[in-house]
This record gives structure tokens, sequence and C-alpha cells, in this order.
């Protein structure tokens, strides 16, 4: 029963696996704040409309299912986008925009209610829409970590690394696409290599920090020695 | 006059929906692969948008939206109150049922009287319901409207028209990458989507050129 949750998590993931519901993926990932509370809108959407739907999937005549379906999803994202804008703060809203109704359509609901909850249990159908909105909500995060982080300097508005410049594109809509096409390259890379790529962004930094703070103190010790070396090396320059 | 010309400008190239916007990506990336088919789509796709917002408009703000337009009100069946209860708890869901039943009348109006046209946008047309730039044309029309104060009727149709052609004009220019694509050297690991994502950003920065032009 647990298999039901935790396939969505990676070998299921909804945007690096199944390739659905890219479009506020890529719309809503530009700082984590806002990815965070899309990944939430579309779990609580998910994993309500499974529920409903596995409940009734033996009343929904085969013919009209899919309107049925829609029907469904549509009364629970009219709930979730009225909490949003009850509680949630104006700014954001806005940044969500459109995504929060757009839900609806979303193909990660649609697909889930059609492939599994129709067919399966109660539990198992929370399960799953638990385990594939937790998915979209780790992939939504992990885009607007790198967006945020490398494409405004920031972590859910604090400063990460300081006298950073920013890569500005990342933030902006053409960051999202080139972002998203690296990231599903890199998970189709063999695990072997993929391993090994994350070893190095992790070590990169560390080996930068200990190469930065090595020049730092020699520069230090060797200054006052460095003031009388540019008058030898201009007078190099001038005897060749 | 010149407002019609710069939705255009605005549509097809400053705030194009699938770049700027990012609507329409799933047969934006799955549907490119043959400049037939992306024509096909492209052309579903405006139709039913131009068709969409010609219902949603009036829909909104004449059944949905309290004021002194509304049927309802007209009628003496509901009150004019501050509170706006039809807009909030049946947008949604309004919304996507008149996709749903304008799809499957368009189907079944080709189907009918231009056989060639039907049989050329083929399985695309049912999928439409679920391309989530129709129901986001439908919304940036009404509700989300971002512009200052409302669109009239024929402004929403026409800026519907020109999403659609600027969706279609991007379709067309992602087949034609990706037919070159086919043929090119990428890695195995980039081949096919993220390669066409890495494409897309490209031409997404190409895009971004022209802001500025319009509002």
């Amino acid at each position: 029963m647990f298999r039901e949750f935790t396939k969505g998590l990676f070998e299921k993931n909804p945007i690096f696996v199944l390739m659905v519901g890219l479009c506020p993926t890529l719309a809503t990932s530009g700082s984590v704040e806002s990815a965070f509370w899309m990944g939430i809108a579309a779990t609580v959407v998910l994993v309500s409309s499974n529920t409903i739907i596995s409940l009734i999937r033996d009343f929904i005549p085969k013919g009209v299912r899919i309107p049925c379906y829609i029907v469904v999803i549509a009364s629970f994202v009219t709930m979730v986008e009225l909490l949003m804008k009850a509680y949630l703060a104006a700014e954001l809203n806005r940044t969500l925009g459109i995504f929060i109704p757009l839900i609806v359509v979303n193909c990660i609901i649609l697909y889930r209610a059609e492939d599994f909850a129709s067919k399966r249990s109660v539990p198992a159908s929370i399960l799953d829409g638990l385990g594939i909105g937790c998915g979209f909500l780790l992939g939504l995060l992990l885009l607007g970590v790198i967006r945020e982080v490398l494409g405004a300097g920031t972590l859910l508005g604090y400063q990460v690394i300081p006298g950073f410049q920013p890569v500005l594109i990342l933030i902006l809509p053409p960051g999202a696409f080139l972002v998203i096409g690296v990231l599903m390259g890199y998970f189709n890379l063999p695990k072997k290599t993929q391993h090994l790529i994350l070893l190095w962004i992790f070590l990169f930094p560390i080996m930068l920090i200990i190469h930065l703070s090595r020049m730092r103190s020699s520069g230090r010790a060797a200054e006052p020695v460095a003031v009388p070396e540019t008058p030898s090396a201009a007078g190099g320059d001038a005897n060749d | 006059m010149t407002k019609y010309f710069l939705v255009i400008i605005s549509m097809v190239f400053v705030q194009n929906y699938v770049l700027a916007r990012f609507l329409g990506l799933c047969p934006f990336i799955n549907v490119s692969r043959k400049t037939d088919a992306a024509l096909g789509m492209g052309m579903a796709v405006t139709f039913v948008m131009t068709m969409t917002s010609a219902v949603t408009w009036p829909l909104y703000f004449y059944v949905l939206e309290l004021s002194e337009r509304n049927v309802f009100v007209r009628l003496g069946w509901l009150e004019l109150t501050a509170s706006q209860p039809l807009v909030a708890v049946l947008k949604v869901s309004s919304y996507i049922l008149v996709i749903a039943s304008l799809v499957q009348l368009v189907e079944m109006f080709l189907r009918k009287t231009v056989p060639a046209l039907y049989r050329a946008l083929g399985i695309f047309l049912p999928l439409i319901t679920t391309n989530c730039a129709i129901m986001g044309v439908a919304l940036l029309n009404t509700t989300n409207y971002p512009g200052p104060g409302q669109l009239s009727f024929f402004g929403a149709v026409w800026q519907g028209f020109w999403a659609g052609i600027g969706f279609t004009v991007v379709m067309l220019l992602m087949s034609g990458i990706r037919e070159r694509l086919e043929s090119a050297r990428v890695p195995k690991a980039m081949a096919d989507i993220p390669i066409a994502f890495v494409c897309t950003g490209l031409m997404a920065v190409a895009f971004m050129g022209f802001t500025g032009i319009v509002r």
C-alpha cells in the first residue's frame, strides 16, 4: 500500500518522468515561495478529487465519465482558489495569477483520475494523490531553488551568497525553459553519471571557497613584497 | 485603430502565450515534431480560442458578474449587492464546461461541413479541451485582464484570435527547429524533449527582444 505513495515521488515524478503539468511548473517556479504554494494547491486538489472520484466510481456511467471528473475537479479548484485569495498575500496571488484556476485543465489531475482513482479503492487513491502531489511539489521546489538562488541570489527572499552577481535570465521566462531542459537531460543520464555530477556540484563551491581563502591569506602576506615587485616586472618588460 | 494593431504585436511577439506566459506547453512540446501536425494544431487552437473568447466574454459580463447588464439582475431574479457569489463559485466550472462543449460542437460541425479540415486536425481537436492556453485566454479576457479597465466584446475576440496566431507562429518555428534537430548530433540524454526545451529557451531569449515595444 505504501508503494502507492512512494512511486509518485521519483519513479513516476509528474514533472521529470511523466512530463505533465508543465505550464504551471515553469510559470510559478520563479521563486521558491510561489513554487511551494502552487505545489500545495495542486496536491490538495489532487488528493480531494482522487478521493471523491474513487468514492463515486461505481455510479459514473462510462460514456460521461470525463465530464463528471471535470466537474468534481472544478469544484475543488474553486475552493482552493477562494481559500488562497482569502489567506495568502495579494502579491503572491498576483504571481500565481491564472495558474490556480488553470489547475482544472492540468493533465496530472485528470490523468490520475482516469488512470488510478476510477479503478482503485479510496485509501489507495488518497495515497496515490499524495505521492504524485508530493512528487510535483518536489520538482517545483527543485526548479524554484535553482532559479531563485542563481537568478536572484536569494532563497525565500533572504540573500544567500553576498556579493554574488545573479544570472538574471534564470528568473525571466527563457530561464525556466533552459533550466527544465537541462534538468530533464540530467535525469535522463545513467545513475552513476548523475551521482558524479551531483558530487561535483557540491564539491566545486567548497573547493572554490578554500582556493579563494588561500588566495586572500597569501595575498595579505605577500602585500609588502608585491609592491616592489611591480616595477621589476615593468623593467622586465622594458628589457624585452 | 492603433489599439487593435498593438494587440496584434503584443499577442504574437511580446506577450506570446507560449514563450512569455507559459500557456499551452503540452501541445507545444508534444505536437511540434512535424510541421504539418504543428500547423494543424495551431489552426485548431486559433479556431477554438476565437470561439471561446466570443462565448466566455458574454458569459462573464452578462451572466456571472453582478452588474446592471447582468441578465438575472435585469429579469429581477438577483439583487445588486456588493458580493459576487456567481463569479467566485461558478467561474472555473462554467468556463471548462463551455470549452468542453464548444470543442465537441466544433468537432461535429467540422465533420459535417468541412471534412477535409476535420481529417487534417484529427486527434488534435478533442485534445484541445485540456489545453491550458484555451482556458487561459478565457481567464485573461475576463477576470484576469492585465491591463487597466475591461475589454470590449470585439476586443476580446480580437485578442483571442491573435493569441491563437501567436501560438501557431511559435509552433511552426519550433517544428522547423525540431525537424533540423532530428538529424543533428545531440547527446543521448538531451535528445528529443530536453533539447527542445533548451531551444525554446533560446527562442524565448530572442522574443524577449520585443519587450518594451508595447506596454
